[in-house]
């Protein structure tokens, strides 16, 4: 239905715009502003691109984890609550292979330089790389 | 906005105008009036009064105008008359904290605040890290710390004006109140509380003053190392092990995520200068339990910034970024209780 570019695109545009023509032209006090606006672009960007493909595996996981179905905030809301009541625990199995899942799709979206993310993902390529015989504590996005 | 911000500004400039000859023998004005801090709660200006003979004193002035605080901070009021009992009970503490000169009064028409000498030096973080000016006090740094915070730790609670009390409980289950009243529930935050509930270490056997949030960008820095220690909004009573883990928090390594504190230097040195200057020990997992409370703080801290942006407190760009730095603190903690990353 919708012509191309799309959205990501449109907002890639926006980005480079913002980056190499707007903001040498600013005064010093506008262009931290505009740096972050740029980010803040580029951020919408990567959430248009992976949003879908990182809720619905994040909705497949909490499927298992909880054995039974359902829409992806309500499954969220449920793990949190029984987290909390205490009738699961943090040694649960599926559970921390669930949160470092949803932490590291979510980085990869917010701040993919975020300096503790990048060596993440560097110790997990050494355990892939390494490790072949062990069982993975951590899932590689 | 740049209209309201502008009369905001020529307003100022005549409060303080008034203000600086009523407090200066034969002061005429100020001049170079700039904002320094744009937070929407609290401001920071930098001035100078223009004395006799043209004598310029450097000035701050900390003020909030609307009274709109964060509930954790201090009154402004409250907050100088923090600095200035601090300035008096000693000189190693007297040396680290801002000459507090003039709290306002209600006939100032300036709001809460007060005014301090303006010492020169950066706040800036990574030109702290990286700029050539500061590569003699990079290696004195983390050991300065460590000093000044066991002089704070060790300040007379007796001489001081009344603070809040944070027992380590009280602060575990403030934080999960406002984990509770997301409206949108953090697991990773669900499964930090329960690891900070099944770990939680006793109340040290004496109350301490605890800055709260002792890390780059409320330190001043210059040429020769640590030369104040600003923003004492959340100062309070509780035990110093806050402290020392939260100028080791990830955020606060701007980058240098292998050098612990403050993107700096090693726990072991900060730790040394803190056991030396306050004949204390230190309980490593203490501290390693309070870095995973900070990190749930601030992340509780960037979760909240969501009803700044969607209630139009602050619907600003930077607002909506710092909303969505909240899985940075999620990877944090998950880092900081795995046993893989257990050295984060």
């Amino acid at each position: 239905m919708l012509d191309h570019p799309r959205g990501p695109a449109l907002l890639d545009a926006v980005a480079r715009l913002l980056r190499e023509t707007l903001i040498p032209q600013l005064p010093p006090g506008a262009v931290f502003q505009a740096r972050v606006a740029a980010n803040a672009v580029d951020l919408a960007a990567r959430e248009m691109r992976q949003v879908a493909d990182a809720e619905s595996q994040a909705r497949d996981r909490l499927t298992a984890l909880l054995g039974h179905d359902g829409d992806l905030p309500t499954l969220e809301a449920e793990l949190a609550a029984r987290l909390r009541r205490g009738d699961i625990n943090t040694d649960h199995p599926g559970l921390q292979q669930h949160l470092w899942a949803t932490t590291l799709a979510k980085l990869a979206i917010d701040q993919p330089s975020y300096a503790p993310y990048r060596r993440t993902l560097e110790q997990l390529e050494q355990r892939a790389g390494t490790a072949t015989d062990q069982p993975q504590h951590h899932p590689k996005e | 906005m740049s209209i309201t911000m502008s009369a905001e500004r020529d307003t100022l400039e005549a409060g303080l105008t008034a203000l600086v000859r009523r407090l200066l023998p034969r002061g005429s004005g100020i001049t170079g009036l700039q904002r320094l801090s744009a937070g929407a709660t609290l401001q920071t200006w930098s001035f100078d009064a223009v004395g006799d003979a043209g004598f310029q004193h450097p000035l701050i002035l900390r003020r909030s105008p609307g009274g709109l605080r964060g509930a954790e901070s201090l009154s402004l009021p409250l907050e100088a008359a923090l600095i200035r009992a601090l300035a008096g009970s000693g000189a190693t503490l007297a040396a680290v904290v801002p000459e507090v000169l003039h709290t306002l009064v209600p006939d100032d028409a300036l709001g809460d605040g007060f005014l301090m000498t303006r010492v020169a030096g950066e706040t800036i973080p990574r030109k702290i890290q990286r700029d050539e000016a500061f590569a003699a006090a990079r290696p004195r740094l983390v050991a300065q710390m460590g000093a000044a915070l066991a002089a704070i730790h060790r300040a007379d609670i007796r001489t001081l004006p009344a603070l809040p009390i944070r027992s380590t409980a009280a602060t575990l289950a403030n934080l999960q109140r406002r984990n509770e009243a997301l409206p949108q529930p953090s697991v990773v935050f669900e499964f930090a509380l329960r690891w900070l509930h099944q770990h939680q270490p006793a109340d040290p056997p004496t109350l301490r003053l605890v800055h709260g949030d002792f890390r780059l960008g409320n330190l001043i820095v210059g040429p020769d190392g640590l030369c104040t220690v600003l923003d004492w909004e959340i100062a309070h009573l509780g035990d110093p092990a806050e402290d020392l883990a939260w100028i080791c928090l990830p955020p606060w390594r701007f980058g240098q995520i292998d050098q612990p504190v403050a993107g700096l230097g090693q726990r072991a040195e900060l730790f040394d200068a803190w056991q030396q200057a306050s004949g204390e020990p230190i309980d490593p997992a203490r501290v390693r339990w309070w870095q995973a409370l900070g990190s749930l703080r601030w992340g509780l801290g960037c979760a909240g910034m969501r009803d700044w942006f969607d209630s139009g407190r602050d619907a600003t760009v930077e607002r909506a970024m710092i909303a969505r730095r909240v899985s940075e603190n999620e990877l944090d903690l998950l880092r900081l209780l795995s046993q893989e990353t257990a050295d984060a």
